[in-house]
């Protein structure tokens, strides 16, 4: 009693600056009014829980709004938590991606008899869980965030509980998302044991030495290969497909797109801050790791007869773009930058394309019942807006100006040249073919839609459920704004500073 | 705010909002729908006049109407426009030619119809190639360059021939490799160069501090952007497909003005960027030239098929139009341009004339036609005359486009081996032979004799309907006009050409 005491007398409270942590506040109120409205409201208002999910995550993005407006750099708990512009702007990704999700879940949910008041919950609180990763300069932070994030995403993924495949498809993720995590871990305590800190910003003053530890190498590449699982990057992709076939189709859209980019935002702290001086370990590691995502992605969804599993490698090889600049970073000062300005303008521009060609595949499935890309033949002749908004993410997906797609491309190619030399160049080579391989199974899926006739004749109008509709406006407006106005993206992800990640 | 700043930005963009009009009316209300984009079309063309009236022709060689606003901040790129003499007959022509499909779509909507989407995918495409010839930055450029592939795809892809969704995908497939690297190209031309701006005369000024070696890689990734487009001999094989499954406006669009747009690459982008390169790569670019000339017209001998015929009569035509260009003389590039020019009104004409012939005997084999000038005597008397501005004839504009290309090869510029371009000349100037040869051959085939037994009786087979003669009138006149006159359009070109050429001609032999 009496050492606890003496404990709590040395305690230092620390800091809290609670307009900093206001957006996890909110979210995590929001979370809260959730689980109550869920006890309280019987089956016939269940539904509210969507709308009480969708106010949650934009009331939330209100704080990390007039966090940017004051613009002041914010660290709390020892440096370890920051909120500075790179991460306000991937909050606000984060909020507004789970609320595209919300959207599109909502007649899905209802519709398919599943829990809806924890389906919520749970979606919410992933979304929290990636608000507190973009934030983690620390390795304790960071994994608890991504645990945060992911075990929610495990369950959700098994969500159509009375489905093999979605069973098969929670278990897959979530046995290779464990073990991810463990390799991660172990990576993560070798470093702790060089540097003896788990400060991003201690960790690389650890590193900066000239001579290279052994040990030090295989933490980084430990890590390293933990967040690979995350992004689903080749060779440790096999998860994906299954699972996101197996999910139900809002929590796939959610996996490729948000929990993704979590993955990404964690790299891109760790190589910016902790692992900033030991670029020569991870660059070739990341030049590998992009060059097959995108090669071996690219070729398997060639061929592809379900368009969720086409989805899923193409968000492979997706992954692999945004991986190429991740093998320049530290080349140069510029480069850095480019690099840093290419993943997260990849990430946003992502987002958009991908959260709509998400929301028309639920929309035609609502009809066809089937994931078969067959079952969009003739779609041109029945629902010629759905074709249209198909049409433009799937080549806004390929690259293929004026839609959203080019810039993201366009970003990428700019950091790998901004570097030079080389490897670079071959690598940048790489993803110019690949570029162009991609865009035969995009074109594939428009062919069936506009070229071919109706499989079974039915030619009866899609109805779209209002939410989905509001969800499949949103992206399809922005992904054409974004390809003919480029800096509405650009010229926000440019106020990001690299420095800032680099030592906070 | 004067008219003249923004004259080019509505050149660009008038299609475009009338493609969106379009989009807001419903589907069954096909004369409206056709009102409306021949109306945004025509409206697209009065500026184009408004242009060639304004135009400064003392001053050819300057860049005028420029404007140049904030687009991308973040990357440098700018949206900087502006023409000078060799862009302004491309642009004028596209909006011709864009016109002219329009009129002839009113009548002749191919299979599956749906004449709001064709309409507007025609206005979409003008987006792209009016935007791809003022532009003036190269991120600009690229984008309108690229703004083209989608709705050519869908062009194809939805009204074409049987074979049309595997010619589709190989023209979309062919043109993005060349872009892809073509971009790259742009990219490590803007960092050698100080990472400062993409615009086009920037890089004209500071590339040639660029290392040699360098320099070379460059120019190859955009050859092969531009090349792929044109099309040069090897990458040229998308084009015969494409071409013969497109539809008749696909056809003539594609043959009069998408091709361009590789050549204009050339003359706009390539060259004055890194002369120094282009001198090492003209004698291959020729090589590839005279290569396509003599395969494209042997080729031709050997089809069976009229479209595709004139399909590869184009990989010929582009031959001397590349031939000229590799001279980098002014002769050259100035018979280049008008080889452009030409050879999209003749073989867009070509093009109608195969549509029209295909809308009434449902066939293109030229072994089943026949005495086309007893059953449709003005259709038959029309190809005949394309086909003489086609080979070349004095008189017609397809002269003026092939013999002075020819010629220029007789002198090349300084630092280029003369015995090379002779060679080449000589070689171009067999090829002209084998031109009158297949087209000639194909008149006679086609449109000379009896009419075949199976279509004596056909009662489909009338001559020329009124939106045809609409539509093929001013074409046929300026094939003419432009022949008789050549100096009407080598008076525009001429100061341009020069001032392209100044950085080739700024460094020493």
């Amino acid at each position: 009693m009496h050492v606890l005491a003496q404990l709590a007398a040395d305690f230092d409270t620390p800091h809290v600056d609670y307009h900093a942590l206001a957006p996890e506040v909110v979210l995590t109120g929001a979370i809260v009014v959730l689980l109550i409205a869920d006890l309280l409201f019987d089956e016939r208002t269940k539904w509210a829980t969507s709308s009480i999910a969708g106010v949650g995550l934009l009331a939330a993005a209100v704080p990390v709004l007039t966090l940017a407006v004051d613009g002041v750099d914010r660290f709390m708990f020892g440096g370890g938590y920051a909120v500075d512009n790179f991460a306000l702007l991937l909050k606000a990704l984060f909020l507004l991606s789970g609320y595209i999700v919300v959207l599109m879940s909502t007649h899905y949910v209802e519709e398919g008899d599943y829990y809806e008041g924890e389906y919520y919950f749970l979606l919410l609180t992933s979304v929290l869980g990636m608000m507190m990763m973009s934030s983690s300069r620390d390795l304790i932070s960071m994994f608890v965030a991504l645990e945060f994030l992911a075990i929610p995403t495990f369950m959700l993924a098994a969500w159509r509980k009375r489905d093999l495949r979605s069973n098969e498809a929670g278990m897959k993720y979530f046995l290779l998302g464990v073990f991810a995590s463990a390799v991660m871990l172990y990576g993560m305590s070798l470093i702790y044991g060089v540097t003896g800190s788990t400060l991003f910003s201690e960790i690389a003053s650890g590193l900066s030495g000239p001579d290279s530890d052994p040990i030090v190498t295989l933490g980084i590449v430990f890590v390293v290969v933990g967040f690979a699982f995350k992004v689903s990057a080749v060779p440790f992709h096999a998860w994906a497909p299954d699972t996101y076939e197996g999910a139900p189709t809002p929590i796939t859209a959610f996996l490729s797109v948000a929990s993704k980019a979590a993955g990404f935002v964690a790299l891109l702290q760790l190589l910016f801050g902790a692992f900033q001086f030991r670029s020569d370990v991870w660059q070739p590691l990341f030049w590998v790791l992009a060059a097959l995502s995108m090669t071996v992605g690219n070729v398997i969804a060639l061929r592809q007869t379900n368009i969720v599993r086409m989805l899923a490698y193409s968000s492979v090889a997706q992954g692999g773009f945004i991986l190429m600049p991740l093998a320049v970073i530290g080349e140069s000062d510029d480069a850095s930058k480019s690099a840093l300005t290419a993943v997260v303008g990849y990430l946003i521009i992502y987002a958009i394309m991908n959260l709509g060609a998400f929301a028309v595949v639920l929309a035609v499935a609502r009809k066809t019942r089937s994931g078969e890309i067959s079952s969009y033949g003739g779609l041109f002749t029945y629902a010629p807006g759905l074709t249209l908004a198909m049409t433009m993410f799937l080549f806004a997906l390929a690259g293929i100006p004026p839609l959203g797609g080019w810039v993201a491309k366009f970003v990428v190619f700019r950091a790998l040249l901004d570097a030079g030399g080389g490897w670079a160049v071959a690598l940048a080579v790489v993803g110019g073919v690949n570029s162009v391989i991609s865009l035969y199974y995009y074109a594939n899926v428009a062919r069936e839609m506009w070229f071919r006739p109706v499989p079974d004749g039915d030619v009866t109008p899609i109805r779209i459920p209002s939410a989905l509709g509001v969800a499949l406006g949103l992206t399809a407006v922005a992904v054409l704004v974004v390809g003919i106005v480029p800096s509405t993206v650009l010229d926000v992800v440019d106020k990001v500073d690299p420095a800032v990640l680099a030592s906070p | 705010m004067d008219f003249d700043n923004w004259a080019l930005s509505a050149a660009v963009f008038i299609p475009g909002i009338g493609a969106l009009v379009m989009l807001l009316i419903p589907r069954t209300e096909e004369t409206l729908l056709k009102t409306v984009a021949l109306v945004t079309a025509l409206v697209t063309a009065a500026v184009g006049v408004y242009l060639l009236v304004q135009f400064d022709y003392d001053n050819a060689g300057v860049l005028q109407f420029t404007q140049d606003k904030e687009w991308i901040e973040v990357i440098r790129s700018r949206y900087i426009i502006g023409i000078d003499g060799i862009s302004l007959p491309l642009l004028v022509l596209s909006m011709f030619v864009v016109v002219v499909c329009i009129i002839y779509s009113w009548d002749h909507i191919p299979e599956p119809g749906n004449p709001k989407a064709l309409l507007m995918l025609i206005l979409i495409l003008e987006v792209g190639m009016n935007g791809t010839f003022v532009a003036q930055d190269l991120i600009l450029f690229f984008v309108f360059f690229e703004i083209v592939l989608l709705p050519m795809y869908f062009l194809i892809g939805v009204w074409g021939g049987e074979d049309r969704q595997y010619a589709a995908i190989k023209f979309f497939l062919y043109t993005l490799f060349g872009s892809a690297l073509m971009l790259l190209a742009f990219l490590a031309l803007f960092f050698k160069t100080g990472a400062e701006s993409f615009a086009i005369a920037y890089l004209a000024e500071n590339a040639g501090d660029i290392v040699h070696s360098t320099q070379i890689l460059i120019f190859g990734g955009m050859f092969i952007g531009f090349a792929v487009k044109v099309p040069i001999f090897p990458f040229h094989t998308w084009l015969p497909d494409a071409h013969t499954q497109a539809p008749t406006v696909g056809s003539v669009i594609l043959a009069a003005i998408l091709l361009k747009l590789g050549t204009y690459g050339f003359v706009r982008i390539a060259i004055p960027i890194l002369p120094e390169a282009a001198r090492d790569y003209a004698p291959w670019i020729g090589l590839l030239a005279v290569i396509g000339i003599i395969y494209g017209a042997l080729c031709c001998l050997a089809q069976t098929d009229m479209k595709r015929l004139i399909a590869f009569s184009s990989v010929a035509h582009m031959g001397f139009v590349m031939l000229g260009i590799s001279t980098l003389t002014d002769f050259g590039f100035n018979a280049a341009v008008f080889g452009m020019v030409a050879h999209g009104l003749i073989t867009g004409m070509l093009f109608f004339v195969a549509g029209s012939v295909k809308d009434r005997y449902h066939t293109l084999e030229i072994a089943r036609l026949g005495g086309m000038l007893k059953q449709a005597p003005h259709i038959g008397w029309i190809l005949g005359f394309c086909a003489m501005a086609s080979l070349g004839l004095p008189g017609l504009a397809g002269f003026w486009g092939e013999f002075p290309a020819i010629l220029s090869a007789y002198n090349p510029a300084s630092g280029l081996s003369e015995e090379t371009f002779r060679t080449y000349m000589v070689i171009a100037a067999v090829g002209t032979v084998f031109a009158a040869g297949y087209l000639l051959w194909l008149l006679q085939r086609a449109a000379f004799g009896e009419p075949k037994e199976e279509f004596v009786h056909d009662g489909h087979i009338h001559d020329m309907g009124i939106y045809e003669t609409i539509a093929w009138a001013p074409m046929l006149l300026l094939i003419v006009a432009l022949g008789v006159y050549p100096n009407l359009l080598f008076r525009v070109t001429d100061d341009a050409v020069q001032a392209a050429l100044a950085t080739v001609n700024g460094i020493g032999a």
